[in-house]
């Protein structure tokens, strides 16, 4: 009795202490955060850099929620925010370390702080918006269509991404925007489900049409150069497929003004989605060509298009890409196997635009 | 029992090494050993937690725990003890003395989990020392700690200038080798001073 009692105490005054501690020690006034040396943000510290980047309505993509997992909240602090941590340190390569990129949320914002956050960011804005269509493309890969709340209307370039925030969870995960940015109060993803996936097990098991959603956006580097006049090369596979269809929808509407191979890659038939939409677009513009490639085709498949791996595919198909720029999108290992064979065509590398996923 | 505090202290440095004879603390000795300089950061960071955590243990065990028969109770309040000492420790360093608070770092935070300080603690609950046996007894259990880490660390950077170990073996593998081989060394000092 005596034993609960006295612990009891002692953890009610080693609490106590620690409260005192905290109001006392713990208080470090107004800090400014200057943004790109012109937006300035008046904040109450002692919190992470990222925590009040968000609730000034600033959106750096993070997929962990501050948790120094992920390293995706890079931005360049300039002034004020102390030795970079061990957490970033395998996040933050020697180059960056140099300009001082930091991961916003393991700087502790503690006095006034000068960073700079890249312009195309600061265009992302919160998105409230309501789950409208479910669609099942493939075994594994839905298309999940949101409807913006009312009054809201989203502006992105096409082959950009959002972040999905994960309902309960201060989560994100990235997603490319599927459909085309002239449909301006409405965002396709199309989602995989990954086996283990927080994300996309929530998208494909739990999330149903009509429920609320939140996401930010857009972010990214990889979208269409419209000031380009060059062929266009698309390899993708998977749900690579979104941000490939956002261009060519974009195009499309434009009436295709430039050539367009698209190199799809799957393992079997019941992989390949959206072909009669694309074999449509194919007929009515000539200059636009779809070509699946299997690399495993069932028995069943009576498969008699291309076989092979992607890259093999390409390189069979192109001889001569030097009047063309790529845009990937797909695994890594696809990305960089598809990065030499075009090179080797005579592709410049500048204009090998991709996104890892 | 009688034993003079300053051949505890010796004691807790060499022939009763906290790492390397009781092989206590080894995570953050594995962790935290790649660069002579974190290492040493940890060892005193350690060093300060350790002497700080067995100053309010003490007096807690024997004025509050003891009295009351709540010695069973000890584990849980020597682990909570640690646990808000470290936070208060971080929030006076980061109030009062920045420039160290950012050359400590992670290594603070990092501490709270480290076994060789609840050792410590209960230790001088189960040898039963005075005192002034336990603030000598803490001090030399994290100099001893520090000693440790840094031999440790500076064999790993003299082992990156040869490379050539074998895959398997890398990072961990080789530091608990090397731990290996000096906590060797070490027992043969046992015997040279006794403890209890």
């Amino acid at each position: 009795m005596i034993t609960i009692l006295v612990i009891n105490l002692l953890l009610l005054i080693i609490g106590f202490i620690l409260l005192i501690a905290e109001k006392f020690l713990i208080s470090y006034g107004e800090c400014t955060i200057t943004i790109n040396k012109e937006k300035k943000l008046k904040v109450l510290g002692g919190d992470n850099l990222l925590t009040y980047l968000n609730t000034h309505k600033i959106f750096i993509p993070s997929a962990c929620g501050g948790k120094a997992t992920c390293g995706f909240c890079k931005v360049k602090v300039i002034e004020g925010g102390g030795n970079i941590l061990p957490t970033e340190e395998v996040f933050i390569t020697s180059a960056e370390k140099r300009e001082g990129v930091r991961l916003a949320c393991q700087v502790k914002v503690s006095r006034d702080l000068d960073i700079e956050i890249p312009e195309y960011l600061l265009g992302a804005e919160e998105f409230q918006a309501r789950v409208e269509r479910i669609q099942i493309l493939t075994h594994d890969i839905k298309l999940i269509r949101m409807r913006i709340e009312e009054g809201k209307t989203i502006n992105f370039k096409p082959g950009q991404y959002i972040q999905f925030k994960i309902p309960g969870t201060e989560e994100y995960r990235a997603y490319s925007i599927a459909s085309p940015p002239y449909i301006r109060d409405k965002v396709e993803l199309i989602v995989r489900l990954v086996p283990g996936g927080l994300c996309s097990t929530y998208i494909h098991k739990v999330l149903e049409e009509g429920d609320p959603v939140i996401f930010t956006g857009p972010f990214g580097d990889f979208y269409l150069r419209e000031d380009s006049k060059k062929d266009i090369i698309a390899i993708g596979g998977g749900c690579g497929m979104a941000p490939i269809r956002s261009i060519l929808y974009y195009l499309a509407r434009k009436g295709m003004p430039r050539r367009f191979l698209y190199f799809f890659g799957a393992r079997a038939v019941r992989d390949l989605f959206f072909t009669e939409e694309l074999r449509e677009l194919e007929k009515k513009f000539p200059q636009f060509k779809y070509i699946p490639a299997l690399s495993d085709p069932l028995p069943q498949d009576h498969w008699e298009g291309e076989v092979g791996l992607i890259t093999e595919v390409v390189d069979r198909y192109i001889q001569d890409a030097r009047n063309a720029e790529a845009y990937l999108c797909g695994p890594p290992p696809m990305i960089d196997a598809a990065i030499r064979v075009l090179t080797r065509k005579g592709l410049r590398e500048e204009e090998i635009y991709f996104d890892k996923f | 029992m009688g034993l003079h505090p300053l051949s505890i202290f010796i004691a807790a440095i060499f022939t009763h090494n906290i790492a390397l004879t009781y092989l206590l603390g080894m995570c953050p000795l594995l962790a935290m050993s790649r660069q002579l300089q974190t290492g040493v950061g940890m060892g005193v960071a350690v060093t300060l937690v350790m002497l700080i955590t067995a100053l309010i243990n003490w007096p807690l065990y024997h004025f509050v725990l003891v009295p009351t028969n709540s010695e069973i109770m000890s584990y849980l309040i020597f682990i909570i003890v640690i646990a808000s000492a470290v936070q208060l420790l971080e929030m006076i360093m980061e109030k009062f003395f920045p420039p160290l608070h950012s050359s400590f770092g992670i290594f603070l935070p990092l501490i709270t989990v480290n076994c060789a300080i609840l050792a410590v603690s209960l230790f001088m609950m189960l040898r039963e020392y005075t005192f002034l046996q336990t603030v000598f007894f803490a001090l030399g259990s994290g100099l001893g700690w520090t000693v440790a880490i840094a031999l440790i660390s500076a064999i790993r950077e003299k082992l990156v200038l040869i490379g050539d170990i074998p895959g398997g073996l890398r990072w961990a593998g080789i530091t608990m080798v090397i731990a290996g081989i000096i906590s060797l060394a070490f027992m043969g000092f046992s015997g040279m001073v006794s403890i209890q």
